[in-house]
């Protein structure tokens, strides 16, 4: 796919100072980088630096050296408000471990980044529903997360990330706390995202087999890439036929 | 609006965390209300004096015999000889002062109890086995003359200058003790004789008129808690009072001069002073005349009731700081147990300004919640503390009182909750992430 490059990143370094002189680099020269439309993997064990990675293409942190660019935007100028306007607008996350607002309903959590985005009220209260009722969790938008599952919370996560329709869908690990068969649904919706509505995402994961899903790879080693490859993911139709 | 967003969020906090809210608000609460208390009562007297000092019309100086070196009536010298005959003032001083005095001074108000062998003044009628509380108290002529709107006739006559001239057994009553010694028949009570029992020493008197019982401001009328059997007073004229005390003879320590009411009486009133004792007391061994004019008198009351007002500010003052110490803590657990929501929000795009104003949010709605049951409190109890005061005072419940309360709470808030809020702000986005 020859889309627009969403994503780059050039002799990304970052270091961390653990009291003088000490210092400890974490990215020894990362490049690389993801098109509009592309489904890619960061894979990698941990400690290869591949969360540190990720604070960087979230723009939760900016790199000791080298050039990031994130939809045109360079990032490593942006000033801390910008950086705000940034994540809010071009980056979706999902996490983990879901990280909900407690105590305040599904909906409310998808309204968030729109609420910071300045959107009005009416405006942003019916995309949310739009968003939950996409990842099937219309009947459960007054739920606050402990009322939630696993899956369900990863599904209102989802939506979240989706709110603003950022230019990119950075997920950690979305799996990572979940069964294989919740794992499976919401790897599905990821997968539909992709392919009905053309969403770039990126997904962060120490696991080989998950990022075998998706259509490239890119294999993190001690702060280096040490590899490229493609997935073997024939399609969510062809799946389904299988 | 993230104002409201912020608002719910913080109510959603603070339901969450029923007690440790109530604890934490208790301060701004018990600083609230004293300061609503404050207001309420200080409105209240204040307007209370206004309106005795705009009834009484004219201006009266009291004059009373004390001993020398008495700066005022909270602070007399008892370490002076016992007050005898010679130390009062008599009728002939009097006379001759009205006389010196005569454009300035119109009247003379005299009044005195009748004790018999009691000790405080208070006695019973007994009628049909009903049993009445009263109290005997002779008041002179000038004394329904000058302060007349202070007593309302309801039926019956007043004293006739005869009554007074010769001493006369007659009296008025009030009507809340015909309505117990006679049932309520006023025409029936009217031309009775009353006998009174001051311990054991009885006097009895003619009625001839029944007044209007009235808890009134200054008046001694109504010096009681029972509202259903309040002390009363059998009204006689002040020359009977005098015959009963068998001191018709003798001189007063007490008389009130009402001046005209072209005439200060706070300049006038040491005039009278060094009038009497240049005149009679410069070689008095032990007693003088002090003089205290009504504005003196509300001055004075006013100054007491300043230091009540500043203990109260201070009791307000040490709640509203222990207060927000206390709502500072509180925010900076908050802030602490919600590191990694504070993380996702910087994630999601809350900059550090809109991260700020939530936590102070929060904070001001904690103040605010505190506030508006401290304005509550304050109103129930200001107007509790007002009827235990012996006045009759409405409560004066001004907006401004209220309205500076809100601020308070409010500033407290932006106070309290800035340094926890500025923590907040400033965490980095990726370490609060982390935060388990």
């Amino acid at each position: 796919m020859e889309g627009k490059t969403i994503l780059d990143l050039r002799d990304i370094h970052k270091s961390f100072f653990i009291g003088t002189p000490n210092e400890f680099e974490v990215l020894h020269g990362v490049n690389f980088t993801v098109k509009e439309g592309e489904f890619v993997s960061i894979v990698g064990q941990s400690g290869s630096g591949k969360s540190t990675l990720m604070n960087i293409i979230g723009a939760l942190d900016q790199p000791t050296a080298g050039e990031y660019t994130l939809d045109g935007v360079d990032i490593e100028k942006a000033k801390d408000h910008e950086l705000s306007a940034l994540r809010n607008k071009k980056i979706g996350f999902v996490f983990q471990t879901y990280n909900l607002i407690a105590r305040t309903s599904a909906l409310k959590n998808v309204e968030l980044p729109m609420m910071y985005a300045g959107m009005g009220r009416r405006a942003r209260n019916e995309r949310a529903k739009e968003l939950l009722e996409s990842v099937g969790m219309s009947d459960r938008m007054m739920h606050k997360p402990d009322e939630l599952s696993g899956g369900q919370k990863q599904r209102v996560a989802i939506a979240r990330a989706m709110a603003n329709d950022p230019a990119i869908i950075l997920a950690d690990e979305p799996t990572g706390a979940l069964d294989s068969a919740t794992g499976r649904l919401i790897m599905d919706i990821f997968h539909k995202l992709h392919e009905e509505q053309g969403k770039t995402i990126v997904l962060i994961t120490h696991s080989p087999e998950l990022s075998m899903e998706t259509e490239r790879i890119i294999t993190l080693k001690d702060g280096s890439i040490t590899g490229e490859s493609k997935g073997t993911w024939q399609g969510l139709q062809a799946k389904e036929v299988k | 609006m993230l104002f409201f967003e912020n608002i719910s969020v913080a109510i959603a906090g603070l339901k969450a965390n029923k007690m440790r809210s109530l604890l934490t608000m208790l301060g701004i609460i018990i600083g609230i209300t004293s300061v609503i208390i404050i207001f309420i009562v200080g409105n209240s007297v204040t307007k209370g004096f206004s309106k005795i000092l705009t009834e009484a019309g004219a201006d009266t100086i009291e004059v009373v015999v004390l001993p020398k070196n008495t700066k005022n009536l909270y602070n007399i010298d008892d370490n002076v000889r016992e007050m005898n005959e010679k130390d009062l003032i008599t009728k002939d001083m009097l006379n001759q002062f009205k006389e010196e005095y005569k454009d300035k001074v119109v009247g003379l108000v005299q009044a005195e109890s009748v004790y018999g062998d009691s000790m405080d003044g208070k006695g019973t009628v007994t009628r049909d086995n009903v049993v009445s509380k009263v109290q005997i108290r002779g008041y002179s002529k000038d004394y329904y003359k000058y302060f007349g709107n202070r007593t309302k006739m309801v039926q019956g006559r007043g004293f006739l200058d005869r009554d007074y001239a010769e001493g006369k057994r007659v009296c008025l009553v009030a009507d809340k003790l015909v309505e117990r010694a006679f049932r309520g028949d006023k025409d029936a009570a009217i031309g009775s004789e009353i006998e009174v029992n001051m311990n054991g020493v009885y006097y009895t008197y003619h009625i001839v008129g029944i007044y209007e019982y009235a808890r009134d401001g200054i008046d001694i009328g109504g010096t009681t808690s029972d509202p259903d059997n309040p002390t009363t007073e059998i009204r006689i004229p002040y020359e009977t009072a005098r015959i009963a005390n068998h001191a018709q003879n003798e001189g007063t320590q007490y008389i009130d001069v009402v001046v005209d009411s072209e005439v200060d009486g706070q300049a006038f009133a040491p005039e009278i002073r060094d009038y009497f004792n240049v005149k009679y007391y410069a070689k008095n061994d032990a007693y003088n005349v002090v003089v205290i004019s009504m504005a003196d008198q509300v001055q004075e009351f006013t100054s007491m009731f300043d230091m009540v007002k500043i203990a109260f500010l201070g009791v307000a003052a040490i709640s509203l700081l222990v207060g927000s110490i206390g709502v500072t803590n509180i925010m900076l657990v908050s802030v602490t147990e919600r590191t990694k929501e504070i993380g996702t929000r910087k994630a999601l795009g809350a900059t550090n300004k809109s991260i700020r104003l939530q936590f102070i949010t929060e904070a001001i709605v904690i103040c605010f919640i505190g506030g508006a049951v401290g304005v509550f409190l304050g109103i129930t109890a200001g107007t509790a503390l007002l009827n235990l005061l012996p006045m009759d005072l409405e409560p004066a419940i001004d907006a401004t009182g209220i309205i500076i309360s809100v601020l308070i709470s409010v500033a407290v808030g932006i106070i309290a909750g800035y340094s926890p809020a500025n923590r907040a702000a400033k965490l980095n986005p990726i370490d609060a992430l982390r935060y388990e």
